[in-house]
């Protein structure tokens, strides 16, 4: 089987290894980690015709250039509107394109989002920690952060030309201003007025913003009882509030338990548009009931079933009539 | 008849927060416990995992196949009338050493308790500690029962850079690192015992309730258990 080396050129923050999470082991005080936008990751992967939760380069807001040194490789760049770069030719991310022994792929932020996700056609070779390549950012366990100067190989490469081009970028899949939550479970903690301002006014996201959680800057969020409670579970997604009143948005790499109470829980379903914001997009919050976050789960789940099976069949049946037709009939969900 | 425990609340779209108390204590914790283990030997249909803490269990489930009300339903079945059974759990050695290089805090702490360090270091290998949770980090299991003689509130500020492997104190709870990592604990010691055991079959040392009692080695010995190989 083929054999594909880059060259790690640049490296940005948080560039690192990741795929679909290690899961069950938040007991144990392991976060799934996994992919930031899992729906990106999920996609590219597809495209490519890899499992949707293979290992892939989680790419931040710093950047990533690689060089290919030696065979070839097609790939997918997806997530966010980054800026994508193969020597001198520009594109956007949302698409499948080939890089030989010799050119270099640089990949930046554009216009919108902070993570994107670079998946070649082949297998990744990673390190597996606890039967995956996600890496823990806290420890580097797992497939690791990339560096300059380092290598990446891709093992097993598939040279699909003929996949060659854009992939549609879902509605879902960009950030929008208003995030669904369901309140709790600690908010009998806080303030009415507290609940108020979390309902009503805008909060910003921080430059405190890696792969554990982002920091909040918005009205503070008094809490209205002594800061004892016994440490509670967390679950990406939970909104936690400081001692000072200052709330923070636990993701991918969260600890598990924690001692500051949670206000809110924002649903599953709005995460992935949620980090890709960038610090000082605003956002507002939304209360919703649980029954009505379970009946979300469920429409999203089929439309976006709908949509992976769109991405797959275009993935088997190449040849871009083929896949304008697939696009136009199922994409829109 | 007391119904105020367990409390169901709901966690976004996709867990239920299970309580079964306020404050920190055995009876609560012991029926954590117990609702975690009847969870894993009797999945209800959806069922995706369970994070045990202190007081409360957080129950996630797919809500493609459960929601909020058939988690809670399922759940309450399992509990039943019964009481908690309190399974003795597994007991675990854990070694440590207290030279005064490894032990940075260990001086500080017998002056701030007004003991010598030695008797600090025989309080804490007197103490029964029990695995309560893990958090913050892989494999930092949280173990109470720290004796009350030795009891000390966190420092105010975190002190970076401790190395993995640190047996580390505050207020009823010993917990010994596993990465390098900031705290605002209190260092009394060195451990070789590996939490994260890297073992595939059984990646963590200890499971929740399960029992741990520290003994004392020698800097020999540390030296020869930290040896690469």
């Amino acid at each position: 089987m083929s054999e594909a080396v880059f060259k790690v050129l640049h490296a940005g923050p948080h560039v690192s290894v990741q795929d679909g999470g290690r899961r069950g082991l938040m007991r144990f005080g392991v976060p799934a980690s996994g992919a930031m936008d899992r729906n990106a990751l999920e996609v590219a992967n597809a495209a490519l015709g890899n499992d949707p939760a293979a290992p892939a380069i989680e790419v931040s807001a710093g950047g990533l250039a690689l060089e290919c040194l030696e065979g070839r490789a097609t790939f997918a760049v997806v997530g966010g509107g980054f800026d994508v770069a193969l020597d001198e030719v520009h594109g956007g991310a949302w698409r499948i394109g080939t890089i030989r022994a010799g050119q270099r792929l640089a990949i930046r932020p554009g216009h919108w989002g902070s993570w994107t996700y670079l998946a070649f056609a082949g297998h990744l070779a990673s390190t597996r920690w606890l039967n995956s390549a996600a890496t823990h950012g806290r420890s580097g366990f797992g497939g690791g952060r990339l560096v300059p100067g380092g290598r990446v190989i891709l093992e097993e490469a598939r040279w699909r030309e003929d996949l060659v081009g854009d992939i549609p970028c879902p509605v879902s899949a960009r950030p929008r201003g208003e995030m669904r939550i369901v309140l709790g479970p600690q908010d009998r903690f806080f303030e009415p007025e507290a609940i108020r301002a979390l309902l009503s006014q805008p909060f910003a996201l921080t430059d405190s913003y890696d792969r554990m959680g982002v920091r909040l800057a918005g009205p503070p969020l008094r809490v209205n009882a002594a800061l004892d409670m016994p440490s509670e579970p967390i679950l990406r997604g939970s909104i936690q509030v400081s001692g000072e009143g200052i709330a923070t948005v636990l993701l991918a790499d969260h600890q598990t338990t924690g001692g500051y109470p949670k206000i809110a829980t924002i649903i599953a379903e709005d995460l992935d548009g949620f980090v890709q914001l960038r610090a000082r997009n605003t956002v507002t919050f939304r209360a919703i009931s649980p029954a009505m976050a379970v009946e979300i789960a469920r429409t999203r789940q089929r439309a976006h079933q709908r949509y992976m099976e769109a991405v797959m069949m275009a993935h088997a049946l190449p040849g871009f009539h083929a896949r304008e037709v697939l696009w136009r009939s199922d994409f829109k969900n | 008849m007391r119904h105020e425990f367990p409390r169901f609340r709901a966690v976004a779209g996709h867990a239920l927060l299970a309580e079964f108390g306020d404050r920190i204590g055995d009876e609560a914790h012991a029926s954590v416990v117990d609702l975690d283990r009847r969870l894993s030997d009797h999945p209800f249909e959806g069922f995706v995992e369970a994070v045990p803490a202190y007081v409360s269990l957080l129950v996630e489930f797919d809500p493609l196949v459960a929601d909020h009300a058939s988690a809670e339903a399922s759940i309450r079945a399992l509990i039943g009338e019964r009481m908690p059974a309190t399974l003795p759990g597994a007991a675990h050695e854990v070694e440590v050493c207290y030279e005064a290089d490894v032990a940075p805090d260990l001086a500080e702490v017998a002056k701030r308790l007004d003991m010598s360090p030695e008797a600090v270091v025989r309080a804490h290998l007197a103490g029964d500690y029990r695995v309560s949770m893990y958090g913050f980090a892989p494999g930092y299991a949280y173990m109470a029962g720290v004796p009350e003689a030795i009891r000390l509130p966190r420092k105010p500020g975190p002190v970076h850079g401790v190395p993995a492997g640190s047996v580390l104190i505050a207020g009823p709870q010993c917990l010994v690192s596993t990465l390098l990592m900031p705290t605002g604990w209190w260092i009394i010691g060195r451990s070789p015992t590996r939490i994260l055991t890297g073992a595939s079959e059984r990646p963590f040392l200890f499971n929740i309730g399960d029992r741990v009692v520290f003994r004392r080695i020698e800097r020999a010995r540390l030296d020869t258990a930290l040896r690469p190989g």
